[in-house]
């Protein structure tokens, strides 16, 4: 479980003062799965590293598991990152010339595991996201779905409290993205896995049963999907004109 | 953070970028191999130096006079002219004397019937042998009769007798010094280095019939018979000081010298000699070390140079570790490594060279050059010491990287 209270963060440009979060208020429960939605400039990505302990806020209080980040020193935050937050990218950030299994063995090296049980959850979280035929595969050698797939397998491999997904589906083509969207719903339904994702696609966010939608740093609704979207399903102007709906965005090859 | 798997990052790193990687470590390479090839042959030096001293004889003290090491012509001032009745004033007046061994040394044309060649010729009495600490390889040494009867006999130096009789037993044979024939009686074992001081390009002649029939008028000033110089051997290292200075008393009383006049005469002990030659090899020892810390140095700037422009390039990785729960100690530790591991490798590789080096200076015969353990240390510390020096600054760099703002470097 993770809860915000009250968070702000004020960042100093020169003799401006920017409030990228102004008082933001959230508690996400174990198991939860939800959607961040917002414009660019809403405070999103200022959220989603505070939510994901890379950034402290200005004020407030943000608990992981009931254990207070608001404040910590670098080194506190760093240990949390390794045992408590999964962090996924919108770039996967792999390491290249890296196989997959040592990639996603990467946050084991930082938690204090034995290096003979690395491998082994490695493999675990890699049969999870279907990845067990391909963990000898070095980054260059998977596609871009099966590189952000490797990219939840190392977030998933410390067990964490929260999976964080910072744009998943923003680098990949729609039917790519369905697969990923698949893979967390599936995470949320047999695992019971915490998964919170930022997205500015309305139907990507509505994949879940709860969306956030920020705008100005505020929280401005925090609502009840009652339906979501089976992931795999055709968007609504696919339906139309039968294109590439991503919004403009590029199809990775 | 196990530092075997901190290793096994770094290793990795390196190998992603084998041209930059292999350039940055033969900087080190070739600072660590000047260093250990140059010490080596510093100290091969001064060990060649120091036991080509020492092999004359500890407790030894040299009076020579000024013409010892100038021309070997006559004409020599009357002034500064070392005489037999000196040897003899001393033999009689001065204690605690083991041995004496007077000699009158020149450099001569030495003969065989097909190869001639310049030799420094020393006229001796038998006390050379044993107060120079001469050994005698083939045949004999000269004897008190050789020069009481003036014989033209001769005992030659390993180099000499190589030089001339191109591994020919010279014993029996004949050689002409200065025209005059001499029978080769005797071979000098080799002190084992050449060059300076050695005996082994020496042809030894009694002193008696060089007087009459090899050094002529040179040998003689103001009617009385001069000499090089004069070796004597202390009965014990303690007492090489009073011998010292009873042979000046005795000088300056032969030579009508008041207390404060210029003696004219070098009276010095093996150990003064051994000293200030010692000071002067490890002065140049040290000088030689220091240039070649430069170049050590500059391989540094070197791995700083590439490590600082590997952390800019792995912004990204840097922030991706930080953001999976790397701590600052992590990075900082990932990327020392990765600069220690550089210079080590330069280290063993300089080490390597640099003793390949002295090996080959060694094997040419220019000086032989001493590999030792504690150069090797030195050199293996010392770049170890730059890898983590230089590593600091862009290591601490890296560190201290924000994860978001890495993150999102292009």
């Amino acid at each position: 479980m993770i809860e915000a209270k009250v968070i702000t963060k004020i960042y100093k440009l020169g003799d401006d003062e920017v409030h990228a979060l102004d008082g933001v208020s959230l508690k996400i429960n174990d198991g939860e799965m939800v959607a961040i939605m917002g414009p660019s400039g809403s405070g999103k990505s200022t959220l989603m590293a505070i939510l994901g302990c890379l950034d402290t806020p200005t004020s407030g209080e943000y608990l992981v598991d009931d254990q207070p980040a608001a404040g910590l020193k670098e080194s506190q935050l760093a240990s949390l990152r390794a045992h408590k937050i999964g962090f996924v990218f919108q770039q996967f950030n792999l390491l290249p010339r890296t196989s997959a299994l040592e990639n996603v063995m990467l946050p084991l090296t930082y938690d204090g595991t034995k290096i003979k049980d690395r491998i082994t959850r490695a493999e675990e979280a890699l049969e999870i996201v279907g990845l067990k035929d391909r963990m000898k595969h070095h980054p260059n050698q998977l596609s871009g779905g099966q590189q952000q797939r490797v990219a939840i397998a190392r977030a998933l491999v410390n067990d964490p409290a929260i999976l964080l997904a910072d744009e998943p589906t923003g680098n990949l083509d729609s039917k790519t993205g369905a697969e990923i969207m698949s893979l967390f719903q599936q995470l949320h339904n047999s695992k019971k896995q915490t998964v919170v994702y930022v997205t500015h696609d309305a139907f990507i966010a509505r994949h879940t049963e709860r969306i956030i939608t920020l705008r100005d740093g505020k929280v401005l609704r925090d609502e009840i999907n009652k339906n979501p979207i089976k992931a795999g399903t055709p968007r609504p102007d696919e339906m139309l004109n039968n294109g590439n709906g991503k919004n403009g965005a590029e199809v990775q090859q | 953070m196990s530092i075997l798997n901190n290793i096994r990052i770094a290793l990795r790193a390196l190998k992603a970028n084998k041209l930059r990687s292999s350039l940055t470590v033969l900087g080190i390479v070739i600072g660590v191999a000047a260093v250990v090839a140059l010490l080596s042959i510093g100290k091969g030096a001064t060990q060649g130096i120091t036991s080509q001293v020492e092999g004359m004889g500890t407790n030894l003290v040299t009076v020579s006079s000024s013409r010892m090491f100038g021309p070997g012509g006559g004409g020599a001032s009357s002034t500064s002219s070392l005489y037999y009745s000196d040897y003899e004033a001393i033999t009689t007046k001065v204690d605690n004397i083991a041995g004496i061994a007077p000699y009158y040394q020149s450099q001569e044309a030495v003969a065989t019937t097909n190869r001639t060649s310049n030799y420094s010729v020393i006229g001796i009495t038998p006390s050379y042998e044993e107060v120079t600490l001469q050994t005698i390889e083939l045949g004999r040494f000269l004897t008190s009769s050789d020069g009481l009867t003036k014989k033209r006999v001769a005992v030659i130096g390993a180099t000499v007798s190589s030089d001339l009789f191109q591994g020919l037993n010279p014993i029996g044979r004949t050689i002409k010094i200065n025209n005059v024939d001499f029978e080769v009686v005797g071979v000098l074992a080799s002190k084992g280095t050449s060059g300076f001081m050695s005996g082994d390009s020496n042809v030894l002649i009694p002193l008696e019939t060089g007087y009459a029939k090899v050094f002529g008028v040179r040998a003689r000033s103001n009617g009385k018979y001069t000499l090089s110089g004069i070796s004597i051997s202390a009965a014990s290292a303690e007492s090489t000081d009073a011998v010292i200075s009873q042979t000046e008393t005795v000088l300056r009383s032969q030579h009508n010298l008041g207390l404060n006049d210029d003696l004219g005469f070098s009276v010095s002990s093996q150990a003064q000699m051994l000293s200030s030659l010692s000071s002067i090899t490890s002065t140049l020892t040290a000088l030689l070390g220091a240039i070649a810390g430069i170049s050590l140095l500059v391989g540094g700037i070197g791995i700083m140079n590439i490590t600082l422009v590997s952390v800019t390039e792995r912004t990204r990785e840097i922030g991706l570790r930080k953001a999976v729960g790397a701590p600052r100690k992590a990075i900082l530790f990932q990327f020392l490594v990765e600069t220690v591991t550089l210079s080590l490798i330069g280290g063993v590789l300089g080490i390597l060279l640099g003793a390949a080096i002295a090996a080959i200076v060694s094997f040419l015969g220019l000086i032989t050059a001493v590999v030792t353990v504690d150069v090797l240390v030195l050199a293996f510390t010392f770049s170890a010491m730059i890898g983590l020096f230089f590593g600091i600054y862009p290591a601490w760099q890296a560190s201290k990287l924000n994860p978001i703002e890495a993150l999102r470097y292009e």
